[in-house]
């Protein structure tokens, strides 16, 4: 088997507060190969940001703690990693894009200076030559060179984003992790910025770990695609196979619940109840008190997924096989 | 004279903020009606007046110029009492329930907080059971009646804004985002929930989104603005089916389809959204339009009706009618 690029084995994260642990992350299992995309789907607190930080290893702790597993990269665990090694990993062969361009600029800080702090911290570069390379990054993700002394404020919200993808791949990183890069952006903008991601990726040859709820930008940027509920992925395929033939009865609620472009009038398909609080998870598979196929059986010890087809692991036995 | 079947009908409204930079046309002329039990759908991006002129119907913000009739009277006429007899008719569901509760009063207290403000319960018992079946209504556990806003989910918080809207009620509803702030499970019951309420009750929503799929879901008719103008109107089907103005266009081809493979060809609109402050001084969608041509450069094109039911804002779709090509996300689906 070929070495994937990032092999989370067996991650549990836990945020420990006063009264007993919040378990954001049970038992994850991700693998993400060279040069590909991988679509991380789930809803609010399933766990999908705690992961990115988890990789990154800028989780708040306390509270936040990885309890066990591994998060292999390149074959070494980050996990071992000294906070030295980490920080020059960090911005240089991982780097990330966080959801809101507004905050994750320095206010007060040019433009320029800020691309080419990231340049010279990593490649050691002089100054002179940081900022004529944060001016060819600029270019690159399409602002002009007289933009390049303004001030964040001075951008709008989709110049922002791309300044922060000038960032982030500044120093051509092996991963780059975007933890919802455009759901703060209005959709004409969202297409401008996910078909620049798509060609700089391309260009740089960067592995994308994509976070995000939109099911509609995984179906058109994502090679494979997990499915995250209550702290595990329940559900990993290939996009396409994912989409055309979901297993898990918690992809297929989440699939039927959003209105289709396409689609009738008719009411929507819901998932009844609410996802379960982290701190206090049903026994057994999480997703069970909302489940209409559940068995006795369901509400007892957990499964690791299973092999439904070639890279289609899911986590529920009851629909495997395509039996129900 | 008011068109006699329209519960709302609203003429050349306009709304200009002072800023310090000058003037801010937040809305430019927009007239438009809403038949009683319609939907009227209103798309368009952050900053194009959308939220502004839900706001405007229902007097939250005044408008600088224009009339709005609701059941044949002019709302913008009427003086503070007045208008306070016509809110219990107009109603509005904010987008965020999380900063659109007052953190200090329990579920009880906010759903009959409109009740008390127009004092129509007889008694506190007759309240109690108001706010009892408005938590029916919802869909709201009657043993959460004690709980706090913090303690609540979303979905349900939205439900408590609901409730509150439904208190009084009213006519005629402006839904602004009111699913936005939600995850999808919970948007397909907020949405679910309103259409139910609306085939019992028959109750008229202006239903604002940038979420176009939502908007097509729950919309009679659909109206896309633009830079404080509507630059198209029509039925849903028709604006998915034959859109014809290229903004329209641009934004449906912009809407990430959940199915692999689907999307063939996108029209990536070059540049952003000009400043409402400094307009340009034609069409507004001129700068951003690979269509354009000398004339909308210069003169801005009025809204007219092309064919029943179907009008739309642009001088090139006028003088050439149909464009090669929809964009419609139905036709690259295969």
């Amino acid at each position: 088997m070929e070495e994937a690029l990032l092999d989370i084995q067996d991650l549990v994260i836990h945020y420990e507060k006063r009264n007993g642990a919040v378990r954001a992350v049970e038992g994850l299992n991700l693998r993400l190969k060279r040069g590909e995309t991988l679509g991380f789907v789930g809803e609010t607190g399933a766990g999908k940001t705690t992961t990115a930080l988890g990789i990154m290893r800028l989780l708040p702790v306390p509270p936040g703690r990885v309890v066990s597993g591994k998060i292999l990269f390149n074959g070494e665990n980050l996990l071992d990693k000294g906070e030295e090694e980490m920080r020059s990993i960090r911005g240089g062969k991982i780097a990330m894009i966080f959801q809101d361009p507004m905050t994750s600029l320095n206010p007060v800080i040019t433009i320029d200076e800020q691309i080419a702090e990231m340049i010279a911290l990593h490649s050691g570069l002089s100054h002179r030559d940081s900022i004529s390379r944060a001016l060819e990054m600029l270019e690159l993700v399409g602002i002009r060179r007289e933009r390049a002394g303004d001030y964040p404020h001075q951008f709008s919200g989709g110049m922002k984003q791309r300044v922060v993808i000038a960032i982030a791949l500044a120093c051509s990183p092996e991963l780059l992790i975007a933890d919802e890069p455009t759901t703060a952006l209005d959709v004409t903008i969202q297409a401008q910025v996910l078909g620049l991601m798509k060609d700089l990726r391309r260009q740089f040859s960067t592995s994308l770990l994509l976070v995000t709820h939109d099911l509609g930008i995984v179906a058109e940027s994502c090679d494979d695609t997990a499915i995250m509920y209550a702290g595990r992925i329940v559900e990993y395929a290939p996009t396409a196979e994912l989409f055309g033939n979901p297993l898990h009865p918690y992809t297929r609620g989440l699939f039927n619940s959003i209105p289709k472009i396409t689609g009738g009038k008719g009411d929507l398909m819901t998932i009844p109840g609410l996802t379960p609080d982290p701190s206090n998870l049903p026994p057994g598979c999480p997703f069970h008190p909302r489940c209409g196929l559940a068995v006795p059986e369901c509400s007892s010890g957990i499964r690791a997924p299973l092999e439904a087809g070639e890279g289609h692991y899911s986590a529920c036995p009851v629909t495997l096989g395509g039996r129900r | 004279m008011t068109d006699t079947d329209a519960l709302l009908d609203v003429r050349n409204i306009k709304k200009i903020f002072d800023t310090k930079q000058g003037p801010l046309h937040a809305i430019d002329d927009v007239s438009f009606t809403i038949k009683k039990g319609e939907t009227l759908g209103l798309v368009g991006e952050s900053g194009c007046g959308k939220s502004t002129l839900g706001r405007v119907l229902i007097r939250l913000v005044e408008a600088t110029d224009g009339s709005a009739w609701f059941g044949g009277k002019d709302i913008f006429s009427l003086n503070g009492a007045q208008m306070k007899q016509m809110r219990k008719r107009m109603q509005i569901v904010f987008q965020d329930p999380y900063s659109s509760l007052n953190p200090r009063l329990n579920i009880a207290d906010l759903i009959a907080e409109p009740l008390i403000v127009h004092k129509v319960c007889s008694s506190a018992s007759d309240m109690k059971s108001r706010v009892m079946k408005l938590m029916d209504m919802v869909g709201l556990a009657r043993r959460l009646h004690n709980a706090f806003p913090h303690e609540l989910d979303g979905g349900r918080r939205q439900r408590i804004g609901v409730a509150r809207a439904l208190a009084l009620d009213p006519e005629f509803i402006v839904l602004d985002e009111p699913v936005s702030a939600l995850d999808v499970c919970i948007q397909a019951q907020i949405l679910n929930l309103l259409s139910a309420l609306k085939r019992e009750a028959n109750y008229t929503y202006l239903f604002i989104s940038h979420n176009m799929s939502v908007v097509k879901h729950v919309s009679d008719r659909i109206a896309v603005m633009y830079l404080g103008k509507i630059v198209e109107l029509a039925d849903y089907e028709s604006i998915f089916d034959e859109p014809a103005h290229p903004y329209t266009q641009a934004l449906l081809s912009a809407i990430p389809i959940p199915q692999p493979g689907a999307r063939k060809d996108r029209i990536l609109l070059e540049g952003e959204v000009p400043s409402p402050i400094d307009l340009p001084p034609g069409c507004r969608f001129s700068p951003r339009c690979s269509r354009r041509e000398d004339i909308c450069e210069l003169e801005q094109p009025e809204l007219a009706e092309f064919k029943p039911g179907h009008s739309v804002a642009c001088h090139v779709f006028a003088r050439g009618g149909r464009y090669q090509g929809t964009y419609a996300p139905q036709d690259q689906i295969k």
